[in-house]
């Protein structure tokens, strides 16, 4: 009988689609804990992206430029429609907000090396100026945050450019949390809190609430900066068509559209999956806000979250952004998740390429924390060696591909060099499905 | 006493005069005639210069002033004194919301009342106001003394980090960390000086001092319902 047992063919064992490994996980963790999840980092979930669209290339009815021969220029000028002094990049491809305080002080060194190396800008964070990384950088963009930590009239006029945070892709609608192992004596002085405490970034502007405020707001800015440089505008993207809009009626010389990819030193892991739209979302509809305004390149579109190579840079600046944004991806450039530490990551619980715990200051990198002895393990002048070097290659394979397309400048992609590779990603994108001339929302089908 | 009619000659240009002063200049004394509610009116000022505003303002009035001493003759509009770095900014009046928001330094005089949210993430800066406040005053408030010669409204303090709050009246209610505390003879001396600078006759023995309890300095999963 047994032996009849045994010739009888088994159900295989199913895992669950729904109640997944990964999801148990997390509910056993939760019910041991009592504590949401923390960690830095953007989406990780999968979402249309770049990924999903395609340059067409040159054809018959288009001819390509040579290349290494062919000039393709790069440049960009942000902050065209009221600052006296626009900011003049040699790329359009620019080093998004983030803190010294989450970062290490070599690691925004670096970031300024690297930014200023290949000819862009980088900016600040929460916690304000430091003045190595006003040393350090060509052009430096000061980030001006709901917490107004650091902040402070001398290191405003300093500042290349002015960026309202209203908020980023990560977690629109929330504000941030600096756990006590960060703040460090000078963290702790910088922002005018005690050592050790949890510090708690608001989630919105302490004197200011909505679009007719905000107007008012960017007027005291410009006057106390002699309408000197561009006042940007940054916000999560949730709803890209009328923040767009509503900034570029507050004022803002640039917008800028930072997708859920986006990453965050920390915050709730459901909140980094759950709130805002993919960034390949929220293009369009900001450049058509732009667009009805009649201010498309006159206000310019920085497009962040998930920019990883010259394709994305390409593929952004086609859908109409003048330029991007990068944080996650320079902080690989200069060492984060390097292979090289998987030994000390297995020892925190995590493997190379999945090391999101940012906020608890134990980067083996040395790069979120302010552990000198960890911090001290990033060279500043090599890593920003390395991020210069990605830059630089970012932006030659923007190039090629432009020049595929026949374009002698980045800017003149257009959304008529893509097609889509799923539905999705043709709605989203408003370019048609491969092979179609066609896509959801489209007359005709 | 340099005079600037503000409707005929413009905001930018008297910030722009305001904020070309330095510390050797001869034009010490300021008036502004016809602010008629003008946002951002002298702002970003940096000089020990004196500027009276002849009338009421709007919005963001001596905004991240440094050094200048400011007199409003009227009330004035949502963040005076923003980010105020030092020197002293004087209101006749009442203000509106956000009165001192996230200054670091100075001190904000408000001789009728101040609305909501008066001292929100103040990092520094010493304020008094001589009559009442709004509700949610002193939000997430990190340092400084707010002195509040009548009464507060709501919330007084919520989530309060190391400032110090001083009401002579009634507190319709603190907000979540903020408790009463003693008053130590160091706190009497502090307000005694804030008083005299800032004209009160109020005695600093008719005040009640409040601060933070620190418990929700470090997350803890038992304080979700404080969150």
């Amino acid at each position: 009988m047994k032996d009849m047992d045994d010739q009888i063919p088994r159900t295989l064992p199913i895992q669950s689609a729904t109640f997944s490994n990964p999801i148990n996980a997390e509910i056993r963790r939760a019910a041991a804990t009592g504590i949401y999840d923390i960690r830095g980092g953007g989406a990780k979930r999968k979402v249309p992206h770049f990924d999903d669209l395609l340059f067409l290339g040159a054809s018959v009815s288009r001819y390509p430029l040579e290349g290494y021969r062919e000039r393709c220029d790069t440049s960009v000028t942000l902050g065209t429609r009221f600052a006296k002094k626009p900011i003049e990049l040699d790329i359009p491809i620019t080093i998004a907000g983030m803190s010294f305080g989450a970062l290490s002080g070599p690691a925004k060194e670096a970031l300024g090396r690297g930014a200023s190396a290949a000819g862009t800008s980088t900016t600040t964070g929460d916690g304000g100026m430091t003045p190595e990384e006003r040393g350090h950088s060509t052009k430096l963009v000061y980030q001006y945050l709901p917490s107004r930590y650091g902040m402070n009239p001398n290191d405003l006029r300093k500042a290349d450019a002015i960026e309202i945070v209203v908020g980023q892709g990560a977690k629109p609608g929330g504000g941030g949390m600096l756990l006590g192992q960060k703040i460090s004596d000078r963290v702790a002085e910088m922002r005018t809190l005690p050592k050790g405490i949890d510090q708690r970034s608001a989630c919105r502007h302490p004197d200011w609430t909505g679009p007719d405020d905000l107007e008012i707001k960017i007027l005291e800015l410009r006057e106390i900066t002699d309408w000197q440089v561009p006042i940007y505008v940054k916000v999560g993207a949730t709803r890209p068509y009328y923040d767009t809009a509503l900034a570029v009626k507050a004022g803002a010389d640039v917008v800028v559209m930072d997708g859920m990819q986006g990453g965050t030193a920390a915050t709730q892991d459901v909140f980094i999956e759950h709130v805002g739209l993919p960034t390949l979302s929220c293009i369009r509809p900001a450049v058509q806000a732009l667009q009805d305004l009649g201010v498309h390149r006159e206000v310019q579109l920085v497009i962040s979250g998930g920019i990883r190579t010259g394709a994305d840079v390409a593929k952004a600046l086609a859908l109409g952004a003048d330029a991007v944004a990068i944080g996650t991806a320079a902080l690989v450039a200069l060492g984060d998740n390097d292979p090289k530490w998987e030994s000390e990551y297995q020892k925190l619980g995590t493997t190379t390429g999945a090391y999101d715990d940012w906020h608890e200051g134990q980067d083996p990198a040395g790069i979120t924390t302010q552990d000198p002895d960890l911090a001290a393990r990033l060279d500043p002048v090599d890593a920003g060696r390395r991020l210069r070097n990605y830059l630089k290659v970012m932006t030659l394979e923007a190039q090629t591909i432009a020049r595929a397309c026949g374009h002698n400048h980045l800017h003149n992609l257009e959304p008529e060099d893509l097609c889509a590779l799923t539905m999705e990603a043709a709605a989203m994108a408003r370019v048609p499905l491969a092979g179609t001339s066609w896509y959801p929302g489209k007359e005709g089908f | 006493m340099q005079t600037y009619d503000l409707e005929a000659d413009g905001l930018r240009g008297l910030n722009s005069s305001l904020q070309a002063q330095n510390a050797e200049t001869n034009q010490t004394r300021w008036e502004i005639v016809n602010p008629k509610g003008s946002h951002a009116i002298a702002v970003g000022l940096d000089a020990p210069i004196e500027v009276t505003v002849k009338g009421s303002t709007g919005y963001y009035c001596a905004g991240m002033n440094q050094q200048a001493t400011i007199k409003v003759e009227g009330s004035v509009g949502p963040g005076v004194a923003e980010n105020m770095m030092s020197g002293q900014v004087v209101v006749d009046g009442d203000a509106s919301q956000y009165a001192g928001a996230t200054g670091h330094g100075g001190l904000l005089v408000i001789k009728g009342n101040a609305s909501s949210r008066c001292g929100i993430s103040m990092k520094g800066i010493d304020i008094v106001v001589h009559g009442n406040i709004g509700h949610m005053s002193a939000f997430m408030a990190q340092d400084g003394n707010l002195v509040v010669c009548g009464d507060a409204g709501d919330a007084l303090g919520d989530s309060l980090y190391e400032a110090r709050l001083f009401v002579r009246g009634s507190v319709k209610s603190l907000g979540a960390d903020c408790i009463e505390k003693d008053m130590r003879p160091e706190h009497l001396d502090i307000l005694r000086d804030l008083l005299a600078r800032a004209g009160s006759d109020a005695k600093p023995e008719e005040f009640k001092r409040y601060g933070s309890a620190r418990q929700l300095y470090n997350f803890d999963v038992d304080n979700a319902a404080a969150y």
